[in-house]
């Protein structure tokens, strides 16, 4: 700094030896130091503008407010540190030196650390790549795979010394593990660890393609167990977000406690709130499978039972209506055979000869009964004939004392005394005798 | 016994109880669904009381090829 003050109008003689003249570096310099210390290092605030990153990773913005700008710059080694992507327009809080870029005679904030304004500079980071992923689709639904039911090869992403694969292990002693566990050493924190993370989860992916079909990794588990934010920050990381996304092999995420929710965790085909309830998804309860495996061998063996029983009814029901059609067809030709011979007794021409026989005799009765009839009558008739003839007969008459006159020789009856003459011998029968008399006299 | 992984031999069991279900089978393939399940159900059963669980960690060699090393779990447990 200079001792004297530079009287620009005055041209005294000794000029140059009482006039201190600067190099434009020296001023330069010296404009340095005073700016450095009179501010050294200092919070300023204001609204981002200009911003441009170059190739190195260098950050150059503007800070500004409605009356004047601050220039600035943000060297890679302090830009990488920042979370969240530092956009125009918006308002943050830069911490950094007042400083003096010689070449361009221009003072700038070397700015070091950089907070968003009214958001924790994490929370904003998340919120920006929370938006950026979801915008090209990595959280869609349609794009997560089925979890396996009952892996058989789980690979492990997850610190080897860490709580996740303690918790994870103990979680398969207590449950059914038929199961091979193939870990995966990773950092899971701090410089390197989302790195390691994306790789691990890409070689698993390799692997599965150098391994035959029943031997691949079926589910992965990525994750850590709880910390701090800053803790489990490799797991909102836009790596380790696009090889979940990437991977063929499903990934279940579990990083932290239930309440840590992170950008792996929505990319992941399953979110877990811890790593024990990760491993208790992929290893069910023994009991569980037990009660399954009963439930199925016990169906088993009902419905086998129902089916032989089904069958057995089907054979006893056609043995039945089997036995059924016999009897019956046999009932039905022994009836019709009884029929027929019923009708064939009835037709037995033995029986009609009897009958026949019978009426014969029958008939034969009725004329031995009809003739003697017969007979009687005509006996009696005759017998009244008989009787009616005798009492006709003129010798009936002579027994109530006529008598009947012959001629003789003629035996001519004599009914006209005329015929006779006297002389004429006459023969009178009586009742009982004859008389044999001469006539003497006719009247 | 036949390697079979307890989830195939489980899914087979459900499959042929659905079959069986179904019950439209002869029972010359009843009786033979019927006796597949019940060896299934005994390597489920078998498999179920014998599970153990295998830990290997992946690690690449120079060349940058795969392997699975056994690891001692009682190390991860420490």
């Amino acid at each position: 700094m200079s001792k004297t003050t530079p009287d620009l109008f005055a041209q005294p003689a000794d000029f140059k030896k009482t006039k201190h003249i600067y190099t434009i570096s020296e001023i330069t310099q010296d404009i340095k130091i005073i700016l450095e210390n009179t501010f050294g290092e200092v919070w300023v605030e204001g609204e981002v503008s200009g911003i441009n990153k170059i190739s190195t990773g260098t950050v150059f913005f503007s800070l500004k407010d409605n009356q004047s700008l601050l220039k600035c710059v943000m060297f890679y080694s302090y830009a990488s540190e920042v979370k969240f992507e530092i956009k125009d327009g918006m308002q943050i809080i830069c911490f950094g030196k007042i400083s003096v870029y010689e070449k361009d005679g221009k003072y700038q904030l070397y700015a070091q650390k950089i907070e968003p304004k009214g958001i924790g500079s994490l929370q904003l980071a998340l919120e920006q790549l929370k938006q950026k992923l979801e915008t090209e689709g990595l959280f869609r639904p349609e794009h997560k795979k089925p979890i396996p039911y009952l892996p058989s090869r789980i690979g492990a992403v997850t610190s080897l010394s860490g709580a996740a694969i303690k918790d994870v292990l103990k979680v398969l002693d207590r449950r059914f593990s038929d199961i091979h566990i193939i870990i995966h050493p990773v950092r899971v924190q701090g410089e390197g660890a989302k790195e390691e993370i994306a790789q691990a989860i890409k070689d698993f992916n390799r692997l599965n393609e150098q391994l035959a079909k029943d031997e691949q990794i079926e589910v992965m588990i990525v994750g850590r167990g709880g910390g701090s934010i800053e803790d489990l920050w490799a797991f909102n990381e836009e790596i380790v977000a696009r090889a979940i996304y990437n991977s063929k092999i499903p990934i279940i995420s579990a990083v932290g406690h239930e309440r840590d929710w992170t950008i792996a965790d929505l990319v992941a085909d399953l979110r877990a709130p811890t790593p024990s309830v990760a491993a208790e998804l992929v290893t069910p309860k023994k009991e569980d499978l037990r009660e399954k495996l009963d439930d199925l061998t016990r169906g088993l063996k009902r419905l086998f039972l129902d089916i032989t029983t089904g069958f057995q009814e089907t054979i006893d029901d056609l043995a039945h209506r089997l036995a059924l059609n016999i009897g019956h067809s046999l009932e039905l030709n022994i009836s019709r055979y009884n029929a027929a011979a019923n009708k064939l007794a009835l037709l037995n021409p033995c029986i009609l000869i009897q009958q026949y026989k019978i009426r014969a005799l029958d008939l034969a009765r009725q004329i031995y009964v009809r003739m003697v009839h017969l007979i009687k009558l005509r006996q009696s008739e005759f017998t009244r004939a008989t009787e009616k003839l005798s009492s006709l007969s003129p010798l009936n008459i002579l027994s109530r004392g006529y008598s009947i006159a012959f001629k003789i020789p003629e035996s001519a009856i004599l009914k006209d005394a005329k015929s006779i003459k006297v002389g004429d011998m006459v023969k009178t029968k009586l009742h009982k005798g004859e008389i044999l008399s001469q006539v003497t006299e006719v009247f | 016994m036949a390697e079979i992984k307890f989830e195939e031999a489980l899914k087979k069991l459900e499959k042929i109880v659905e079959d069986l279900e179904k019950g439209d089978l002869s029972l010359d393939e009843a009786l033979k669904k019927y006796q597949e399940g019940l060896e299934l159900s005994r390597q489920c059963s078998q498999r179920l009381e014998n599970a153990k669980k295998k830990i290997d960690v992946l690690v690449k060699n120079k060349k940058g090829e795969f392997e699975l090393r056994p690891v001692d779990e009682t190390k991860i447990e420490e």
